[in-house]
């Protein structure tokens, strides 16, 4: 199934607190817990929700539809 | 999977809100976790959705972790003196009537050292808004015990544990005059940024309390993971209106979220500044 949501983690403003993981209803992400940074284990299972936007404190994963996110590396 | 680099700009053009950073001061020096990048995200999400020019806004704070906030926010900003935060935002939204004045403190900033300096506020009505991080211990110097820390638990000033009652920060802004009233927390993004637009649009002093989680320095003391807490707002608040209709001995532990209170009869004082000016000078401004 095609993933819904395009998920981005800025890298250099995760803190790797692991708080968007665990809201993530469909376990999207997952932590690499040697460089605590937030990573996109499993693209495909987004459902577009942004729970995980919408909790990240440090304002560093953002989540794009398939245009959106196709118009902005297309750019 | 590493995800693709996506240059500042075109997420600043995706997620508008993000116009109200300075995002050459990113990342934030606050603790991984730490719930106050929450409750500045909600403050710039509402500022955007009510359409506030980044010039027409004045971030004002004291100190502590949550008073580092208007370092992140690209309009005017001011960081002063301890528990004062309120106090220069008086002065500030007297002088200049038209920004919208966004106070950002804590519980030990606005509660304990600053206890007098908000009450006052509150009685006079002045249109402030304050959003205050409760988080239920003074992070910035260690841990130590505040005025809502929760009977029972610990901070590095109470290592057997709390004794002291705690106050309830929304009766205590009622009583002391304030016009509206809310509580929100870090784990209620979208009810959060609701709760602050309803705060920045009333014309009167507005608090907003923010339950928030000090991941690093409460979570520690109380051994509370990061998602524990976040998890401890969602199971133990209850939307108001829910609230109300549970009985009196279901209420115990739980702890209502949404507007508390709002009252738009009383005057403001900004206004009634502007009035008694206009009367002793004898006509315009
Ligand atoms: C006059 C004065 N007294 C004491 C301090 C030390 N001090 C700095 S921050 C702080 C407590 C802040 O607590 P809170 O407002 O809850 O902020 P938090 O860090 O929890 O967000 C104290 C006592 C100070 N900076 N100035
Ligand atoms: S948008 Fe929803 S489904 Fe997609 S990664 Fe974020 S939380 Fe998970
Ligand atoms: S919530 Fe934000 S800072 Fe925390 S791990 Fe996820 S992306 Fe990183
Ligand atoms: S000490 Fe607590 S309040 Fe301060 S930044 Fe760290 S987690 Fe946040
Ligand atoms: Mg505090």
């Amino acid at each position: 199934m095609a993933a819904k949501g395009i998920v981005v983690v800025k890298e250099e403003w995760c803190k790797g607190c692991n708080i968007c993981a665990a809201v993530c209803p469909t376990q999207v992400l997952k932590l690499d817990k040697v460089k605590a940074i937030m990573t996109v284990a499993h693209p495909e299972k987004c459902i577009g929700c942004k729970q995980c936007e919408m909790i990240c404190p440090d304002f560093c994963i953002y989540v794009f539809t398939p245009e959106e996110y196709e118009e902005i590396v297309s750019a | 999977m590493s995800t693709p680099n996506i240059p500042m700009e075109k997420i600043v053009e995706k997620k508008p809100y993000f116009k109200y950073l300075r995002l050459n001061k990113m990342p934030t020096i606050w603790c991984p976790g730490c719930g106050i990048g929450q409750a500045f995200r909600a403050t710039c999400m509402a500022l955007d959705e009510l359409g506030i020019p980044n010039d027409k806004v004045a971030m004002v704070s004291g100190i502590g972790c949550s008073s580092r906030t208007p370092g992140y926010f690209d309009g005017f900003t001011l960081h002063t003196t301890h528990g004062r935060a309120p106090t220069f935002a008086t002065g500030l939204k007297l002088a200049r009537p038209e920004l919208t004045t966004i106070v950002f403190t804590g519980d030990g900033d606005a509660l304990a050292i600053g206890g007098n300096h908000f009450i006052h506020a509150a009685r006079r009505n002045i249109d402030i808004t304050v959003v205050l991080i409760n988080n239920w211990i003074y992070g910035m110097t260690g841990g130590q015990v505040s005025p809502t820390t929760p009977t029972g638990s610990y901070a590095t000033t109470t290592p057997y544990g709390n004794y002291e009652p705690q106050f309830d920060v929304a009766k205590l802004a009622i009583a002391a005059g304030a016009t509206y009233v809310a509580r929100g927390t870090a784990y209620h993004a979208m009810e959060l940024k609701k709760l602050i637009m309803d705060g920045i649009k009333h014309k009167g002093f507005s608090l907003i309390e923010v339950l928030s989680p000090c991941t690093i320095v409460y979570g520690r003391k109380n051994r509370m993971s990061i998602e524990e807490m976040y998890f401890w707002f969602k199971e133990n608040t209850i939307p108001v209106k829910a609230w109300e209709k549970l009985p009196e001995e279901k209420r115990a532990g739980k702890i209502p979220r949404g507007v508390l209170y709002h009252d738009d009869s009383r005057p403001e004082y900004t206004e009634l500044y502007w009035q008694k000016v206009k009367e002793l000078s004898g006509g315009e401004k």
